[in-house]
């Protein structure tokens, strides 16, 4: 498993692309919002917490079909299937390396891209802690998107499709954590709901994610 | 003699043949009679006029948008559990009328809303709810029509049903976060002393009555032609190989 992990991220830094895309989408997502909306402080504040929730979400799509396609075409993941692991691990295992290469990097961006958007000075530590809490849930998610359509030739269109209302939940709860902590309201409730996503999703989700790639393995 | 049996699809097809006319006719005479009823003779509400009258398609429609996809979750369930190909056909000729369903609640939604609440459209909770529904709806259609292999197919879109049911749940509540929003509370409710006044109750009832036998009707059919299709498919299969 280890080998697993280490094997998915060597080969998301190195495939050029896969890695950065989300981040420079994000970057450049916040760069022109700004743009768009106009330089007000107030409005930019008010908006930051939705905006930057949202970067985050579409920028963990676009990689989603990286997840499982490439091993599908040139057969690895039918070695992974037959391997000695069971595929639920196989699934978790990707998912947390997609998280390591889209989710904590945009996690850590956040802050950065914040000062942008004008986020109040109390959000933060609440985005922070919100993505880190929440981008495991879009990436477990996502794995589960991307296994359904994996025997696809043209997948992707359907897979944001899929994925985009499964995601509502994380994105409510966690833009919610943000805005509350921005205006420096009571978080508990929406902060232990976003993790309870997380924490249910990791724990359930590659069940069905395996159970999909199965099929599509048949 | 065990509802099982009607897994079989010769069962079904015998049973739907014998059972169909009477379901379209019991739409039909249900629905002319609640609609017309509703229509021409109840008064007409002292705050919304006559719009109020679009209660008897919205109410119906969205009932049975949720009831549909609740339908397609046990189908599905079936078909992972027992592998009944009926099953799934019926899960999948079900799917494009929730869908149809919930348009129509959306739009008519929309109509009233607008002379009423002064907008096409507004970000409660329902409402949102709704629209989180369609999408689920849309996916569900377009996972269906992008696997080839029939089989296939209704593996992968019964496990979406399933997760997609627990985030329909999930944002439902997830929605409620904002706002307790625009959209009165249930319009019928088994536990209120009153619901709606009862000039305006009974023929909602007979409405709704109509759309669950629509609906029956629909699925039915939609069902029996995909019977039909999945046999014209085997035929052909099997000339092509002779």
């Amino acid at each position: 498993m280890k080998a697993l992990l280490l094997r998915d991220l060597r080969l998301a830094m190195r495939s050029g692309g896969g890695f950065g895309l989300g981040l420079a989408f994000f970057f450049l997502l916040s760069v022109l919002v700004p743009l768009g909306v106009g330089p007000e402080g107030g409005t930019l504040a008010r908006i930051a917490p939705g905006i930057l929730w949202v970067g985050a979400l579409l920028a963990c799509l676009l990689s989603l079909d990286r997840i499982f396609a490439l091993d599908f075409e040139d057969g690895s993941l039918d070695l992974l299937a037959t391997a000695p692991i069971p595929l639920e691990a196989v699934v978790a295992v990707k998912a947390l390396a997609h998280w390591l290469v889209t989710g904590l990097p945009l996690t850590l961006l956040a802050p950065g891209l914040a000062v942008f958007l004008n986020l109040p000075a109390g959000g933060y530590g609440w985005l922070v802690l919100s993505l880190l809490l929440g981008t495991p849930a879009l990436s477990v998610i996502g794995a589960f998107g991307a296994a359904l359509v994996v025997g696809l030739r043209r997948g992707g269109l359907l897979l944001s499709l899929l994925v985009l209302p499964l995601y509502v939940p994380t994105l409510i709860f966690g833009a919610e954590v943000v805005r509350r902590g921005a205006e420096g309201m009571a978080l508990a409730t929406p902060l232990a709901l976003l993790t309870a996503i997380s924490l249910g999703a990791a724990a359930l989700l590659p069940f069905a994610a395996a159970a999909a790639l199965r099929v599509n393995l048949r | 003699m065990s509802i099982w049996e009607y897994a079989n699809p010769k069962r079904f097809m015998q049973t739907s043949a014998w059972a169909l006319p009477w379901a379209i006719g019991l739409t039909v005479v249900l629905l002319l009679v609640g609609l017309v009823w509703g229509f021409f003779f109840t008064p007409d509400d002292y705050k919304q006029g006559s719009t109020v009258k679009i209660i008897y398609l919205h109410v119906p429609a969205a009932m049975m948008a949720i009831n549909a996809w609740v339908m397609m979750l046990v189908a599905s369930l079936i078909w992972i559990v027992r592998r009944h190909h009926v099953s799934a056909l019926a899960a999948k000729a079900a799917a494009p009328v929730g869908l149809t369903f919930t348009l129509i609640a959306l739009v008519t939604g929309a109509l009233w809303g607008q002379p009423m609440w002064g907008t096409w459209w507004a970000w409660d909770p329902r409402l949102t709810a709704f629209l989180i529904l369609t999408l689920f709806y849309f996916g569900y259609i377009a996972l269906w029509a992008a696997v080839e292999n029939p089989d296939t197919a209704a593996d992968l879109t019964s496990i979406l049903c399933l997760v997609g049911s627990v985030f329909a749940v999930l944002s439902r509540y997830a929605v409620n976060f904002w706002n307790q929003g625009l959209h009165q509370g249930a319009s019928l409710s088994l536990d209120k002393e009153e619901n709606v006044a009862d000039v305006f109750w009974l023929p909602l009832l007979v409405c709704i009555a109509g759309f669950v036998f629509l609906f029956i009707t629909l699925v039915l059919m939609r069902t029996r032609t995909e019977i039909r299709a999945r046999r014209l498919s085997a035929l052909l299969a099997r000339e092509r190989v002779a």
